[in-house]
């Protein structure tokens, strides 16, 4: 469990870029960058959720966190967990012990294992070397009474469970890891409303039990209801970290156009979309990243990319916001 | 037009039906939302709505007349994961030529840029292949369209964008749109009616 206070983030994530090497034609290599000058962090106790359009890119960030990025990527900017700056041998000693991921689906699990005994290995690997089969039982079968998962299924397997009990699977992994800081990708696309209410309930628990939570996803809504603070992810970069109370009203309190209008277009709100879409990594604008889009653009807009600055609260990356 | 289905009965394997006694019927120009939880059914009734599927009982009609075997399916459905629903080896222009000419209008109200009709699927994002997903499906042939969970993986811009045009559409053409979501919300923002599913099972 830890000890830090809440204040001291957990994982501090600056100015993270990450690019990909690809074949254009024969061997010309060309480089693409999917993620841009990307800052966040998360403290312990707390839910942040990166919200963003699928397909952008904002796995990535788990990934690049984790250490498991293909071997076409490169990166660069800092990744700190615990203040301690994130190497590929830490990222490796500490993966899976202090750092769990709850992947997207049920295709992350072994297809041919034991339900039960993967969660028990997730226990044995947090314990460092010494497996003990008994007490790593114990725990798996705790995680499971948590859960609301039967005695009986820690014997199934993968294909046998239903899309709600495999996602409570993938929570308990997490569980048993005791992991102080849980990743979160896409976690409730496909549950109807009951199982999203439980699998966002496991994710408040976590929290509360002093682990910092990171939760990628592309639906506001659902990280409206849980998370503390939102990360706005567009065009490969957070425009905007936000407290959740902000999202209310007509987002008069929220700092980016582009939050803004994200927050306008939802359905309980005006629906009413703005137009345009994201640009491409490899055909990003001049200057502010939103600006062909955005009814507050002046000519300074072009003229560089915005910082990330401290607003009310809140980061923002734009230049009129107040 | 009316396009109904009556008493459909499916099932995937023996014994274990998905849907039975299940009767749906939506007019012209109607938007209606069909809900209900996780495999309750609402996908495979969507794919036997659109002719993907045959039920093993009951039936789905036209104005009365069983839907046509071969031609123009009157029934469209979109799909939830539009990178699973077009060929990968075609670049866009091709797929969204599969339903006849594009409409250059429809095209412009869903925001499909001209320099994207040279890409292959792999270089758009999800949201600029669905609104090509959206352009293939709607034809002037096209008298209803079911939308699987069509936006939900979508940012709410682009799902806002994607809607506005299909409900645009629909009103001009008279065409009748069956939404599947699980997104309380966008059922309530969009629809004239909805249709649980909870109570056929």
């Amino acid at each position: 469990m830890p000890t830090q206070t809440k204040s001291k983030p957990i994982l501090e994530v600056e100015e993270l870029s990450i690019s990909f090497a690809q074949y254009t034609s024969g061997l010309r290599q060309s480089s693409l960058k999917v993620i841009a000058d990307l800052s966040v962090s998360v403290c312990p106790g707390e839910i942040v959720a990166v919200v963003g359009s699928s397909g952008s890119g904002k796995s990535l960030l788990a990934h690049a966190i984790l250490g498991i990025l293909p071997g076409n990527a490169a990166i660069s900017g800092s990744i700190r967990f615990a203040g301690q700056k994130l190497t590929a041998e830490y990222q490796e000693a500490i993966r899976g012990r202090e750092i769990a991921l709850i992947p997207q689906s049920v295709n992350y699990l072994d297809p041919l294992m034991q339900v039960g005994k993967q969660v028990r290995n997730a226990a044995k690997i947090a314990r460092g070397s010494s497996p003990d089969r008994a007490a790593a039982r114990k725990i798996q079968r705790e995680a499971f009474a948590r859960y609301n998962l039967a005695p009986e299924v820690e014997r199934l397997l993968p294909f046998q469970l239903s899309g709600g009990m495999a996602r409570r699977v993938l929570v308990a992994t997490a569980l048993v890891s005791s992991a102080r800081l849980v990743i979160a990708d896409e976690p409730t696309p496909g549950l109807d409303d009951a199982a999203v209410r439980e699998t966002l309930g496991c994710f408040r628990e976590l929290a509360d039990q002093g682990r910092g939570v990171l939760l990628i996803t592309h639906d506001i809504e659902t990280a409206l209801e849980i998370a503390d603070r939102i990360a706005v992810f567009y065009a490969g970069t957070t425009v905007e970290v936000a407290p959740v109370q902000d999202f209310s009203g007509g987002g008069e309190a929220l700092r980016h156009p582009y939050t803004k209008a994200l927050w306008r277009s939802l359905p309980k709100n005006d629906f009413a979309p703005i137009p345009g879409f994201q640009p491409h990594p490899n055909a990003l604008p001049e200057g502010c990243l939103f600006q062909p889009r955005c009814p507050m653009a002046t000519p300074e807009c072009t003229a560089g990319r915005p910082e990330m600055r401290a607003v009310r609260e809140g980061m923002v990356r734009c230049i009129h916001a107040s | 037009m009316l396009l109904e289905a009556s008493e459909i009965g499916f099932r995937y394997s023996k014994n274990q039906w998905v849907l039975r006694g299940v009767s749906v019927a939506i007019r012209s120009g109607e938007v209606v939302g069909l809900i209900g939880p996780s495999g309750c059914g609402k996908t495979t009734l969507g794919r036997i709505l659109a002719g993907y599927e045959r039920p093993h009982e009951g039936s789905v009609a036209l104005d009365g007349k069983a839907l046509p075997a071969t031609g123009y399916h009157p029934v469209q459905l979109v799909f939830q994961h539009p990178e699973k629903a077009v060929n990968p080896r075609w670049r866009m222009r091709k797929t969204l030529a599969e339903g006849g000419g594009p409409d250059e209008q429809l095209l412009a109200a869903l925001g499909i840029q001209e320099e994207w009709l040279s890409r292959w699927p792999n270089e758009l994002s999800g949201g600029e292949l669905q609104r090509f997903c959206v352009a293939r499906a709607l034809r002037p042939q096209t008298r209803f369209l079911i939308a699987d969970e069509m936006t939900a993986m979508l940012d709410g811009i682009t799902q806002a964008q994607i809607w506005h045009a299909v409900l645009d559409y629909a009103r001009k053409q008279e065409m009748g749109v069956l939404v599947v979501s699980h997104e309380k919300s966008l059922i309530n923002r969009l629809c004239t009616r909805v249709v649980d599913l909870t109570q056929f099972c």
